[in-house]
């Protein structure tokens, strides 16, 4: 069973996590791999020449490390320590709004379903539920509200302009 | 008032729905309990010494009547029959089943209301003046601005895991009814010289184990960047705050290691991202929140009305109540009327479900069917006519709800302490009971004048003692309950922190050393000072000499 939601559904994910790779020499051959900040940081280029690589940044991690590169990039995976660790939430708007990134922005670590409305909001897409879960049953999560009152990165308009908006728009015949 | 539309109704139902859910999963097992916890906080749920405690917003402290009847079944028939009205203008019910958590919310939901981010590290109910939109000194109303930030904070997805609480209080009037500088974010209504509306923003002002007053970060904001400024302060917070130590999480801490002025660097180059953009909110909205907070049908009165006037000549009692527990109103011919929730022998706050509903049927008849909660725990009628004054008062008397001690020393914020908190290091209700029948000779309460004593079972501070002009903290030595006091501490504008006067004492002796501090004030006082004045004039130390002289 997978474990990986993307775009609202299970998918095999193609991507080698390495948390805990510190050089080249600790990536495995060809496959795609996710390694931290500072390796990228270190070896871009040789990533880039090597193939698909993406980023994996912890909490702490700024961004703004990465602006310059998001055209690079297929994937960046922010990490969740603990649900309850909330900064990886600010990192998402950041990465999709003000560095404007568009591919795969992916949760990471301890990702559960009662959260995952919130960082789809902020602008995950991809979604690596906790080993010991089912990804199933954490899809429905994603469903808990069909709507939001702030700006977020998903739905850039708050309600209070949403609802001018909608207003104007012609009603069914 | 605020009334829902069908996108906030499907909010909240959703919101109910989805916890419902997560409490099914937990009572199945397929929650842990460090998994549920920060949940069932973010929806009020707290377990407590004895049972679950749950926590209802209520908005800004804005009630209608009939809210108030929806809360009185549900103490009723979820509760033991009362509700405690809290310091931070919401509603505790002490003994629900964490079964019927979910169905109260649904309850909830049929009237407007909601338990949402009453708990749990995150944005939690904004607060503001309860005089709003009838008080002589107002800027401009606060509850348009606080209903937006309600809006804005509910299940913002980027703040629902903060380092720690995050609280927002609202002042629209010259005077600060709000305790803004003791919030996280404290707002101040102004106008500039061109006559524009904004806010001074004031942060990291904050009472708990670090008592700070809040420094003001930005003179004026442009009132349509406040939802801007916010994001771009809470995420600062978000990202920098402290997560290593619960006790140091605080922005307030944050604000402190950083310095103020490099807080605000960092707040003001995340506002420059965001001001203009889609969170700056239209006039047009403005103007359609402000339609919900326009006056009632006010009747036209030209002057004082005489019936009130005969009545104060005639009753003493009367008199003295309205001394204390009537305030003017904006329109002449009608006065806010404070319910005391301070009866001598009742938890301070605590509401019965028959007097909430015997409430109700008051304020549909003198007060346009709303009424306000203080953050002094007591209630408020804020439209009522002079000439029914007299009326209102016997049926109040009647109900245990007219003692005239608003702002006297009997009128004691006070959390639940031991009796019911799991956090507490101290009971705090008998204490407060005990000063009460201590001093129950009311024309010595009223010589007394306005002073504030507020009282803390624990450091989390929930009874305001760091600001109360007698402050009281119930700490624990060796497994006893002792009581720190300090005075001098005060909320308003001219906010100041309490100063301890010396060694804590036992249960027993906290009326005498309450009455010695009294006795100083009163040998001390110059004509017409009030307590605090006095405090700030000669200092800690007559005080201290005198509670502690006879003791040792």
């Amino acid at each position: 069973m997978p474990q990986l939601i993307k775009n609202g559904t299970l998918v095999e994910d193609r991507w080698t996590l390495l948390a805990e790779a510190y050089s080249l020499n600790d990536l495995p051959e060809a496959s795609p791999v996710i390694v931290p900040l500072a390796l990228w940081l270190a070896e871009r280029r040789a990533l880039i020449t090597r193939g698909e690589a993406g980023v994996l940044l912890a909490p702490e991690d700024d961004p703004e490390a990465i602006a310059s590169d998001v055209r690079l990039l297929p994937v960046i995976a922010v990490e969740f320590p603990q649900f309850t660790d909330g900064r990886g939430y600010s990192t998402a708007r950041l990465l999709r709004e003000r560095y404007l990134f568009r591919g795969e922005l992916r949760a990471v670590g301890d990702v559960l379903r009662d959260q995952l409305y919130l960082m789809a909001e902020c602008g995950f897409d991809a979604f690596a539920i906790r080993e010991d879960r089912d990804a199933q049953d954490a899809l429905a999560g994603l469903k808990d509200f069909s709507g939001l009152y702030a700006t977020t990165a998903r739905v850039p308009q708050p309600w209070f302009r949403r609802r001018v908006a909608g207003r104007a728009e012609p009603r069914d015949p | 008032m605020y009334r829902y539309d069908d996108f906030d109704a499907t909010i909240v139902a959703q919101r109910v729905a989805q916890f419902r859910d997560q409490t099914a999963r937990f009572l199945k097992g397929e929650l842990t309990e460090d998994e549920f916890r920060p949940l069932r906080l973010e929806n009020g749920l707290y377990i407590q010494k004895h049972a679950p405690m749950l926590r209802v917003a209520i908005p800004y402290g804005m009630l209608s009547t009939t809210q108030l009847r929806k809360l009185a079944h549900i103490a009723r028939t979820y509760d033991r029959g009362y509700g405690h009205f809290t310091t931070r203008q919401n509603i505790q019910f002490n003994w629900p089943r964490l079964e019927d958590v979910p169905e109260i919310l649904a309850e909830l939901a049929e009237v407007e209301m909601h338990a949402i981010q009453t708990s749990g590290n995150c944005v939690r109910n904004t607060t503001t003046d309860a005089l709003a939109g009838v008080a002589r000194d107002e800027v401009a109303d606060p509850r348009p601005w606080c209903e937006l930030i309600r809006q804005w904070s509910t299940i913002h997805p980027e703040f629902a895991f903060l380092p720690r609480k995050f609280k927002i209080a609202v002042n629209g009037a010259t005077d600060d009814r709000a305790a803004i500088l003791v919030h996280d974010i404290g707002v101040q209504l102004v106008r500039n010289r061109g006559g524009d509306l904004g806010f001074r923003v004031a942060v990291g002002g904050g009472q708990g184990r670090t008592p700070i007053i809040g420094e003001v970060i930005r003179e004026f904001l442009p009132a349509a960047e406040l939802l801007n400024y916010f994001d771009a302060i809470l995420r600062v917070y978000n990202r920098y705050g402290r997560r290593d130590n619960k006790f140091k999480a605080r922005i307030k801490i944050l604000v402190k290691e950083l310095t103020p002025a490099q807080f605000t660097r960092r707040v003001e180059f995340e506002w420059e991202h965001l001001r203009g953009g889609p969170g700056t909110i239209p006039d047009e909205e403005v103007a359609r929140m402000a339609t919900f907070f326009v006056d009632p049908q006010y009747e036209e009165i030209p002057r004082t009305s005489l019936a009130y006037r005969a009545a104060l000549a005639d009753s003493r009692p009367f008199s003295q109540w309205a001394a204390r527990n009537v305030t003017g109103h904006k329109r002449t011919g009608y006065a806010a009327v404070t319910l005391s929730l301070k009866k001598t022998g009742v938890a301070p706050g605590d509401v019965t479900a028959d007097q909430m509903n015997a409430i109700a049927d008051l304020a549909d008849r003198y007060s346009f069917s709303e009424l306000r909660v203080t953050h002094e725990q007591n209630l408020v009628f804020a439209d009522v006519l002079q000439s029914d004054l007299y009326h209102l008062w016997m049926k109040l008397k009647t109900l245990g709800l007219a003692t005239p001690n608003i702002g006297l020393l009997t009128d004691i914020i006070c959390c639940p302490g031991g009796d019911f908190c799991s956090l507490a290091n101290a009971k705090s209700i008998p204490i407060a009971e005990a000063i009460q029948r201590r001093f129950d000779d009311l024309d010595f309460l009223h010589d007394i004048g306005d002073i504030e004593l507020n009282m803390s079972g624990c450091m989390n501070a929930c009874g305001h003692h760091h600001v109360g002009h007698i402050g009281v903290l119930g700490v624990d030595k060796n497994g006893a309950e002792w009581y720190q006091v300090s005075i001098g501490g005060a909320q308003g504008l001219q906010a100041s922190l309490g100063k301890v006067i010396g060694p804590s004492f036992a249960a027993a002796e906290m009326p005498d050393v309450i009455a010695k501090l009294i006795d100083v004030y009163v040998r001390e006082r110059h004509e017409d000072e009030l307590f605090i004045d006095t405090v700030r004039r000669v200092g800690v130390a007559p005080f201290k000499e005198h509670v502690y002289a006879a003791a040792h």
